[in-house]
């Protein structure tokens, strides 16, 4: 898969395989980062996400393919390459002994830096992570979005080339999501490059200027968010939503309503260029639905597509 | 911000010239032991006065108390020293290997399970080596600061009869490192602490109990008195007590091989330990 980017690809995979005895966890991938870009990995639980993360992150050997991070070849450059990463986990892995500001310190030290140094980008970190106020103050109590934050600071201060994401807003509440957003957005506007993986698909379309959606295993369509959606689906969808029993004794009744009809459990998802026009239709069909919403597509329209399932079970 | 973050772009390649150079095995495994020094700043005062305050119980009322009672009956049952000076030795030893015990069970679990200490470490330049050598260091230190403190409420009780006595400190150090790497290698393929009771209750107390700690291997029934020789903390009792006491000397190749029994312990356990770390880190 070339990218538009004139710069060589800071990582570069092909047929990039992880295997767990006779589990198949990646499953011969093909895909580049270019050097600035936001690149997401798109899929649910289970897709293989985060073997994926980790063996960029030279913390998980790759059982078969290539990989290159930075020009190195992780198998024998790994703890060179991770002094050029920041890795936010998808679990937090902060010292809940410590202070917010004795974590990154010490963190730093982790990258050969000096205690001066540390301390120096400590501040500067708390700063650009909104933690100042609880630089003093024990881990253990900040929030879940405190606690991200402070994650993502940590893992700025060896200054990467490479920020590596993994979930990084699975389990906040939606103003720390936000919160949270912002300050990845400002990341990439500095020109660092971020690699993340998520199952939401609102974060891959704030986020990424470059996507694969992963489903079992493999990759399954790679390009930007507004790419893929033009290519996989309608420009807008009309979702149904019908009294309890309706929906499945509507056999026939949309036919050519629509570009495409999916059916899910709870609603009818109609696709099409105008959704306005289809729910006028619908109604001028003598159906009425209990509610009608016509939105535009998105990513998980896409991946609904692909994978005939919807992204969050 | 600093200046890297200012200018869009400059986070990228080129900047990789200017990183400094990834810390070297030994100064590695020394970011690991410092990391474990900042977190026991903290626990440092609660831990000191722990120190002080074992021994002086145990020296009460063992090695005073019962032994004002052992002295009475048999005047010459422990060669000439009475047995609070018997005791000491096996209660310094017994003590470095319940501490080591704890520090590579409790923090290897927080490391690789609970809050995955090992895992953040790992993400960084940071080794599985550095990992396991850097938590061995920590605890060589640990067990340094409680011997010493042993060692000393031992001296005010009169326990240390040759001035040889202070090498009863690293006798001690590496009697708990001998079992340190063991357990910590064992504890980092679990999932959960819950086999620490059981080790303790079956392998660690038994040690304690019958390793020449309170009373003379030489004691127990001709046939099981070779048993002795499988404790890794009988060598380690034998070695403080003969430094305290001043014996070593009289049978020098004797004690070189306690050191050399305790010694390859303290290398295949560490071996192990360093081998589960990088298992558990690197799957």
């Amino acid at each position: 898969m070339p990218t538009d980017a004139p710069s060589p690809p800071l990582i570069r995979a092909r047929g990039l395989t992880k295997r767990f005895g006779s589990f198949t966890a990646v499953d011969a991938i093909d895909f580049d980062v270019a050097p600035g870009e936001a690149f997401g990995f798109l899929g649910p639980n289970g897709a293989g996400k985060t073997s994926t993360m980790r063996m960029i992150g030279c913390t998980s050997p790759a059982s078969g393919g290539t990989l290159t991070v930075l020009d190195m070849d992780p198998a024998t450059r790994g703890p060179e390459i991770r002094g050029h990463l920041g890795v936010v986990p998808q679990q937090d892995t902060l010292d809940e002994e410590l202070t917010v500001r004795e974590n990154l310190v010490i963190y730093g030290r982790y990258f050969g830096l000096s205690r001066a140094e540390c301390g120096r980008r400590a501040d500067e970190l708390l700063e650009f992570a909104q933690l100042t106020e609880r630089r003093d103050s024990r881990v253990e109590p900040l929030s879940g979005g405190m606690k991200r934050r402070l994650t993502i600071a940590r893992a700025l201060i060896n200054e990467p080339d490479v920020m590596l994401l993994d979930e990084p807003t699975t389990g906040l509440d939606p103003q720390a999501r936000h919160l949270l957003w912002d300050r990845l957005y400002r990341l990439k506007q500095r020109g660092v490059t971020l690699v993340l993986t998520t199952h939401y698909m609102d974060e891959a379309e704030q986020l990424c200027d470059r996507l694969v959606i992963m489903d079992k295993a493999r990759i399954v369509a790679e390009g930007s968010p507004r790419q893929l959606i033009e290519q996989y689906s309608t420009r807008e969808v009309a979702e149904l939503r019908f009294p309890v029993g309706v929906q499945e004794t509507l056999d026939g009744q949309l036919a050519g309503l629509a570009d495409r009809i999916e059916h899910l459990p709870d609603r009818l998802l109609l696709y099409a260029n105008d959704g306005e026009a289809v729910a006028v239709a619908v109604h001028d069909r003598g159906l009425r639905p209990e509610t009608v919403l016509v939105r535009r597509s998105t990513l998980e329209d896409v991946f609904l597509r692909l994978t005939g399932r919807t992204l969050v079970e | 911000m600093s200046a890297p973050f200012d200018e869009p772009g400059n986070a990228t390649r080129q900047s990789v010239l200017v990183r400094p150079v990834p810390p070297s095995a030994l100064a590695a495994a020394g970011r690991v032991f410092e990391h474990r020094a900042y977190q026991y700043r903290r626990a440092f005062r609660g831990s000191l006065v722990t120190s002080f305050v074992n021994p002086t119980l145990f020296l009460l009322a063992m090695g005073l108390g019962l032994g004002s009672y052992v002295n009475a009956r048999s005047p010459d049952a422990f060669h000439g020293v009475t047995y609070l000076q018997f005791l000491a030795p096996g209660l310094l030893a017994g003590a470095a290997m319940q501490v080591a015990i704890f520090e590579s069970t409790f923090p290897v679990m927080i490391g690789l399970v609970w809050r995955r200490l090992f895992h953040a470490m790992y993400a960084t330049p940071i080794g599985p080596r550095a990992v396991a050598v850097g938590t061995l260091a920590w605890i060589a230190f640990r067990l340094t600061l409680v011997t010493t403190v042993f060692m000393f409420v031992s001296t005010l009780f009169g326990a240390v009869v040759s001035p040889l006595g202070l090498l009863g400190i690293p006798a001690a150090v590496l009697t708990g490192l001998a079992f340190a790497g063991g357990m910590g290698a064992f504890m980092a393929t679990r999932r959960t602490p819950e086999a620490f009771n059981a080790i303790f209750r079956w392998v660690i107390t038994p040690l304690f109990l019958f390793s020449g700690t309170f009373f003379p291997v030489d004691s127990l029934p001709a046939a099981i008195q070779p048993i002795a020789w499988l404790s890794p903390l009988w060598h380690g009792v034998e070695l403080a007590r003969g430094a305290m006491l001043g014996t070593v000397l009289d049978d020098p190749p004797r004690a070189l091989v306690h050191v050399a029994v305790l010694v390859g312990l303290v290398g295949i356990g560490g071996s192990l330990f360093v081998r589960n770390v990088h298992r558990k880190l690197a799957a």
